[in-house]
């Protein structure tokens, strides 16, 4: 026993015994992080209810991946390791912190499974682990100084630069490993003066690094070393504790129940009020979020959550091309409004209106809502609810830009954006070259099919993208699918009617197109626009299964039905370019690259942003007629990746992407240099025809009242 | 406040395809999709701007039939309190002048301070405002682009002049104005808007409510009728240029400074 070191229990300090001390810095310290967790709980459990309660393996295996595995980290390969290397030396140092907090008051205290041999081995690898998070935290304080990553930076209008607050939180951090490490080390190093058995075997280790550095030093010396040494950790213990739940850090506490309770059904939308079924909607008095409260409490976690890793606004097109959006400062001024208006004392809330004061209404609508943020958040924060429930507010106040109360309007009395007359909506298969080379049936219920072709508003009637629509009937029709479309029976599907906030009418066009598609009697769906893919697939229910024409195309080509001609031009280079809502929201990337490679002679490259980081081109459905204020267009930023990549031919399979792509090689000044194709018109181009006797006999005596318009 | 906006049901301009029936003395109507018309929305939005901030009453009028309802509705969706249906048989076939001598038997019903209108329907001729003004005596201010309430029963006003310019005016209240578009941003009202209100009742007022000679309006009185409709014959086609890029821009600014658009 080393006189003075072998406990801090009994040393006197300022005439305060050790265990009174200690015991009253851990009462102390407790009560605050147990009152300042409560003032926290305040708003979560003013906001709204959401059922996350259930399927709890799920929800393990969630926590498994993300929290432990840290999955989404190395996909920023120097902060990610950094920060899966201080995430496992936390892990690991847990139980040497709670071991060392109670001998402040039970020297002899052992956490149990830890005596022996495992305790030696645990000690050496928390001696490594405190060392491996000092260097760590000295790393990401150069790293903040020095090198300064873009993504950290706070444009003015968001506020001051927060890289104080994390400087000063590495800064603890690193104390307190510095203390555990000096306790460690001053110990050993007067254990070895004495000429007992010295434990310390970690090299290089910091413990191991005081205890050479202290070898010669007195032992009263050494004796107050580990006694401040102590007393600074317990002190830098407990004021990070019950520091963090006031910025960033918070997400130490927060992240296991924030990816616990993260959304499982990912693609789909939050409804308008948990609980209450479409049919009881007429009577809940308000839509959407408009006060803070109108969050539910597992948005609110999500702000108190937000690390302000900057990862979601460095993938966000809007942000990219400087629209007033970033959903970094989603996050961060929501939890700024939560802790000034739920503060530690005092009243909580205030009622106000979100939109008008935290945020501008062109930040709201100025999401394309192509999930790019939430691909990328390690916390899973979920960003495409909230910014719909923020719409669904807005909408419900009548507060909507012009813009896009004309194509709302439209929508509601014509069932398509463009206002255009519900017979003409077959029109595009109807025009007399097309009929002698395909004939499409419409499913009226004198003539079903067993396929269903949806083909939506912009095929349906935008000029350039019937040619969308009439590759993908060919396409059917070459494999021998018996199809049909709904014609004038159709309706825009909605998918961007729902995620713009207008709930009611998109109910009444999914009724009205669910019913027509039930009644038509078609066993599947197939269609070529991702946007009505999403929607049929998770926003429909009770409708046969559905699928996008790349799923069709890859399946005919496998067995053999499709097969190609060697590519046209052998200079062409394609890249695929992945449209949000069949890629990241679907999970298609596999099936219309697998279709490209099938075209013998076809070149290839990927860009540098594709697959679930594919950049948007600038959103479908109603963003086109939105007017957003911005630096430039999100398409011309995605027509010089391509051509960076060494492209000259983007394929995309989403009519949406198209009209952006092919007006964003105009402004870019690429035409001639850069095309555009849809991956169904590519594929229809590069079919190798039946004979066209086969094609002619079958369609020789078509049913009247079948064809489209008839 | 107590402010009057009348109103009028349109065939939409934005989701039609107009076309002339087969005699050629009306447009077709069976499919058309029809809304109130584009500036007696505007006219609603700023008087409920005008009551928000100064306190009042909008209340909305038509005159038509039960199908122009679905306007009312609309508008009482936005915030009106009240709508009234002025709708008799005997309305039927008014002209501008009928109509206007409707309005002004309602107007003088009521106690307004001031009365809103279109600056013209799609399907118009912009009279109806002027003609209610005279009618009822009243001051009139027409192609009004903005609106501030002064003191003393006094309304600034401004209407566009040519070149973007504005000119200001001061009138008295009680008045008559025209609205143009563009004055505000109407809010939007959706489903969830109308069905809120579709209960609310709608009230009428015919002939003898508003204490009308019958033989002063409908299509007995109309001193002026539509006699055709015609669609003019296509003008020449436009004059494509073809050569390089430089003799177009060249030869474009030739014809358009010898047309008087380049100065």
């Amino acid at each position: 026993m080393v006189e003075g070191i072998e406990s801090v229990v009994p040393v006197t300090f300022w005439l305060t015994p050790g265990r009174t001390l200690f015991l009253s810095i851990h009462f102390l310290g407790l009560v605050c992080f147990a009152y300042i967790v409560a003032r926290r709980l305040v708003p979560l459990i003013r906001s709204q209810r959401d059922p996350r309660f259930d399927r709890p393996f799920a929800r393990a295996g969630n926590v498994l991946k993300f929290w432990l595995g840290q999955w989404k980290h190395p996909r920023y390969r120097v902060a990610g390791i950094l920060h899966i290397l201080i995430f496992a030396g936390f892990i690991l140092l847990a139980a040497r912190a709670f071991s060392m907090l109670i001998i402040g008051v039970s020297p002899n205290f052992v956490m149990p499974g830890f005596a022996g041999e495992s305790g030696h081995l645990y000690e050496a690898a928390t001696d490594y682990a405190a060392t491996v998070v000092f260097l760590c935290m000295i790393f990401a304080i150069v790293r903040r100084l020095v090198f300064k990553p873009a993504r950290y930076a706070v444009p003015a209008r968001y506020g001051k630069a927060h890289t104080a607050d994390a400087i000063f939180l590495l800064v603890l951090i690193a104390i307190l490993m510095v203390a555990d490490s000096l306790f460690e080390g001053t110990k050993a190093a007067a254990l070895a003066q004495q000429g007992q058995l010295a434990e310390l075997k970690t090299v290089l280790s910091l413990p191991w690094m005081f205890k050479a550095a202290l070898a010669s030093s007195s032992i009263p010396l050494l004796g107050s070393l580990y006694f401040g040494a102590y007393l600074l950790h317990e002190v830098t213990f407990y004021f990070l504790l019950c520091y963090r739940p006031f910025g960033i850090q918070f997400h130490v506490e927060t992240s296991l129940f924030n990816i616990y309770f993260a959304k499982l059904d990912k693609s789909t939308l939050k409804p308008v009020k948990w609980g209450v079924s479409d049919e009881q909607l007429g009577e809940v008095k308000s839509f959407g979020v408009k006060t803070f409260e109108d969050f539910t409490w597992k948005h609110v976690l999500d702000f108190y959550s937000c690390a302000d890793c900057g990862r979601c606004s460095d993938n966000c097109p809007a942000n990219a091309v400087g629209r007033p959006l970033s959903p970094r400062f989603l996050s961060i001024k929501a939890r700024d409004y939560a802790f000034q208006h739920y503060p530690m004392f005092g009243h909580s809330g205030n009622g106000q209106p979100l939109v008008g004061s935290i945020y501008s209404p062109d930040e709201i609508w100025s999401c394309t809502t192509c999930g790019a943020c939430e691909a990328e958040c390690p916390l899973l924060l979920e960003y495409i609810d909230k910014i719909v429930d923020l719409r669904r507010g807005l909408m419900d106040d009548g507060n909507v830009p012009q813009s896009l109360q004309k194509p709302l309007k439209a929508l509601e009395s014509r069932g398509n954006p463009y206002g255009k007359l519900e017979k003409k909506r077959a029109d595009w298969a109807n025009t007399k070259e097309f009929q002698e080379i395909c004939r499409v049936k419409t499913l009226n219920g004198k003539c079903g099919a067993e396929s269903l072709y949806f083909v939506d508003s912009i095929t349906s009637y935008d000029d350039r993208m019937q040619s969308i629509g009439r590759a993908t009937a060919t396409i059917l029709d070459h494999i021998g699918e018996d199809f049909g479309i709904l014609g004038a029976a159709e309706k825009d599907s909605g998918n961007e009617v729902r995620r713009f906030g207008e709930e009611t009418l998109f109910t009444a066009l999914r009724d009205h197109n669910a019913d027509a598609i039930r009644s038509c009697g078609a066993k599947r769906i197939v269609t070529a626009d991702p946007h009505a893919f999403n929607a049929l697939k998770h926003d429909y229910k009770d409708v046969p299964p559905v699928e996008h024409i790349s799923q069709v195309i890859l399946r005919g080509v496998k067995s053999g039905k499709i097969q190609f001609n060697p590519a046209e031009n052998g200079n062409n280079i394609y890249t695929y370019h992945d449209p949000c809502y069949l890629g990241r929201h679907n999970g298609i990337y596999d099936e219309p690259r697998a279709v490209l490679d099938a075209i013998p002679g076809l070149k290839r490259v990927e860009m540098k942003r594709s697959h679930d980081r594919s950049f948007c081109c600038g959103g479908g459905g109603l963003m086109l007629f939105y007017e957003p204020k911005e630096d430039q267009r999100m398409g011309v930023k995605r027509v010089q990746m391509a051509a960076e990549a060494g492209a000259n031919v983007i394929v995309t399979a989403c009519p949406f992407c198209m009209v952006n792509m092919e007006d964003a090689i105009k402004v870019a000044g690429l035409e001639g240099k850069m095309t555009a194709i849809d991956l169904a018109e590519l594929a229809d181009k590069q079919m190798v025809r039946k004979c066209p006797v086969a094609n002619a006999a079958r369609n020789a005596e078509p049913q009247q009242e079948c064809v489209a318009g008839g | 406040m107590e402010i009057l906006v009348c109103v009028k049901r349109v065939p939409d301009t934005s989701e039609n395809e107009i076309a002339l029936n087969s005699a050629g003395n009306d447009i077709e109507r069976d499919e058309l999709v029809y809304s109130i018309n584009e500036p007696d929305n505007y006219a609603v939005e700023e008087a409920l701007q005008i009551v928000a901030r100064v306190g009042g009453k909008v209340n909305v009028v038509t005159v038509g039939g039960e199908e122009d309802e679905e306007i009312l509705r609309r508008e009482m969706a936005m915030g009106a309190n009240e709508g009234v249906l002025i709708t008799d048989a005997a309305f039927e076939g008014s002209d501008g002048r009928g109509i206007a001598a409707i309005l002004k038997a309602f107007v003088k019903k009521g106690n307004y301070d001031l009365v809103l209108t279109g600056v013209q329907a799609d399907d118009g001729a912009a009279q109806v405002g002027g003609m209610l003004a005279a009618m009822l005596d009243l001051p009139f201010g027409s192609l009004v682009n903005s609106i501030e309430v002064l003191g003393g029963k006094k309304l600034k006003i401004s209407r566009e002049i040519e070149g973007g310019n504005k000119e200001i005016s001061e009138i008295d209240l009680p008045c008559v104005l025209s609205i143009q578009t563009g004055i505000n941003e109407p809010r939007y009202v959706g489903m969830r808007g109308i069905r809120a209100v579709a209960s609310v009742p709608i009230s009428n007022c015919s002939v003898a409510e508003l204490s009308l000679d019958a033989s002063a309006v409908g299509a007995a009185a109309a001193k002026v009728k539509r006699l055709d409709y015609f669609v003019p014959a296509l003008g020449k086609g436009a004059e494509m240029l073809a050569g390089s890029r430089e003799e177009n821009i060249e030869r474009l600014a030739e014809l358009l400074a010898a047309k008087g658009g380049l100065k």
